[in-house]
């Protein structure tokens, strides 16, 4: 069989035999013989997702409609959003990658709340539509697209890695299980941005402010205890604006799409820095 | 076009119609290189896309905010303690100034002349008006400190002491309105 089809493609298109002996040596597939799927009711969900083109700038943003139906389309946010693009509007813009929660390129504004499009289910009422904007008080670049240039300048700011001026001699680092112990619900942080765009002080004050995401980070490194730079970590967050725009809130842990406490970790910071 | 829709090749083929008759001697590669021709790509100078960049960034709007936020106790209610602050600093400052400026209106007598003369639903009003304030600021400035000494930092923590001080404000209300 392989053989025949293998002579076939080499053949030069004028020698081709009739195209019903290639249809008959596929004729055994299923195809055909399979029992057509029964129809489910369309479930119309109304979408209302917030748009604005760069290309188009005097144009004011605004929402656009789209339906889908539910019944074609996979559970999650970020599946109907990959739909309508496929579908129904190419022009959709709005970033994603791993679909699994682990990127936190999906961020996004979804019926009031900051979460990641792949992490968070279709209401399946047919009668409520669903608001979809881009993370809140951020530029956007297009569509459901913010621009984190300073989200990620504030994070660098921190110098998010681990400073020690006198490395052990040989080997790694050793730490006590007590002391990784501190570091979990802080290193698992993925930068997704949802924490600091919920946040009312970091809506107003973000050119100052550091905002929850950073400043969690920032703690992460002062409770490292294989970072030896502790006090000089602390003595850059000492001032009015870097830390202390944090009124203790809870939109941060309320909205965290990984279930994470960037006020706690704050706090912690404010009790670090009274303590000096 | 019947082997083509067997081959599963019927949505690609059918695309390419228009070409088929040059298409049709060249190997998939080639065929689908003739497809991709028609999309053309320009390229830019860096110095140039950061100009690009930079009108762009001139023009960008920002997003919605406090305006479409789901309403949560969590900043629903920091924005209130700072209102009632406000309202309640106001108030005092106000009065202070008032009181410097024309002492003899607003001596201890006449404010309670004034307000023994109102009539009785107005009284309850303007006691409920300063009373719902200054129970809820109070309370909830207990709240932020316990945080501040490191209690109730968890969103369970939050959300029960939330709660708790609102029950406690409209407890107190009611007793001061009482008074």
């Amino acid at each position: 069989m392989s053989t025949m089809l293998s002579i076939l493609a080499r053949s030069s298109p004028r020698h081709l035999p009739p195209p019903t002996v290639i249809l008959r040596s596929f004729s055994s597939s299923a195809a055909t013989q399979q029992a057509v799927p029964t129809e489910s009711k369309a479930l119309n969900k109304e979408f209302k997702i917030y748009r604005w083109n760069p290309d188009e700038p005097q144009k004011s943003p605004e929402l656009q409609s789209y339906t889908i139906n539910l019944n074609d389309c996979g559970p999650m946010i970020l599946d109907a959003l990959i739909k309508i693009k496929n579908e129904v509007d190419p022009t959709l813009t709005f970033r994603r990658s791993c679909r699994e929660g682990i990127c936190g390129s999906c961020a996004m504004n979804i019926d009031g709340q900051n979460t990641l499009a792949c992490l968070c289910r279709i209401d399946r009422s047919e009668n409520k539509d669903t608001k979809i904007y881009p993370l809140p008080h951020m530029y956007v670049v297009k569509d459901l697209v913010p621009d984190l240039t300073l989200f990620y300048k504030q994070y660098k700011s921190i110098e998010p890695y681990l400073q020690n001026d006198n490395p052990p001699a040989h080997g790694e680092f050793l730490q006590s299980p007590e002391d990784r112990k501190k570091l979990d619900g802080l290193y698992e942080c993925i930068l997704c941005a949802c924490c600091s765009t919920s946040c009312p002080s970091y809506w107003w004050n973000q050119d100052e402010y550091l905002g929850p995401a950073t400043l969690m980070q920032a703690y992460r490194w002062i409770a490292d205890s294989r970072d030896s730079y502790e006090a000089h970590r602390k003595e850059k967050l000492q001032n009015e604006m870097s830390l202390y725009r944090c009124h203790t809130i809870f939109n941060c842990a309320r909205t965290c799409p990984k279930g994470l406490n960037p006020a706690a970790a704050i706090a912690q910071i404010k009790l670090h820095l009274a303590a000096d | 076009m019947n082997y083509t829709r067997a081959l599963g090749l019927g949505s690609t083929l059918s695309r390419t119609t228009f070409s088929a008759r040059t298409a049709v001697h060249c190997t998939p590669l080639v065929r689908y290189a003739i497809l991709r021709r028609s999309v053309q790509t320009q390229s830019i100078k860096p110095d140039e896309a950061s100009v690009i960049l930079n009108t762009q960034r001139l023009a960008r709007p920002s997003s919605p905010h406090f305006t479409i936020y789901q309403p949560q106790l969590t900043w629903i209610g920091s924005i209130a303690n700072r209102i009632t602050g406000a309202g309640l600093s106001l108030l005092l400052y106000g009065f202070s100034l008032a009181y410097l400026l024309a002492p003899s209106t607003f001596s201890s007598a006449n404010v309670i002349e004034f307000a023994a003369g109102q009539p009785e639903w107005v009284k309850l009003a303007e006691k409920t008006i300063l009373a719902a304030p200054f129970a809820f600021h109070s309370l909830n400035g207990l709240r932020h400190l316990a945080w501040d000494t490191g209690k109730f930092l968890t969103l369970k923590g939050a959300y029960r002491t939330g709660y708790a001080v609102l029950g406690a404000s409209a407890i107190t209300t009611v007793a001061l309105v009482l008074l």
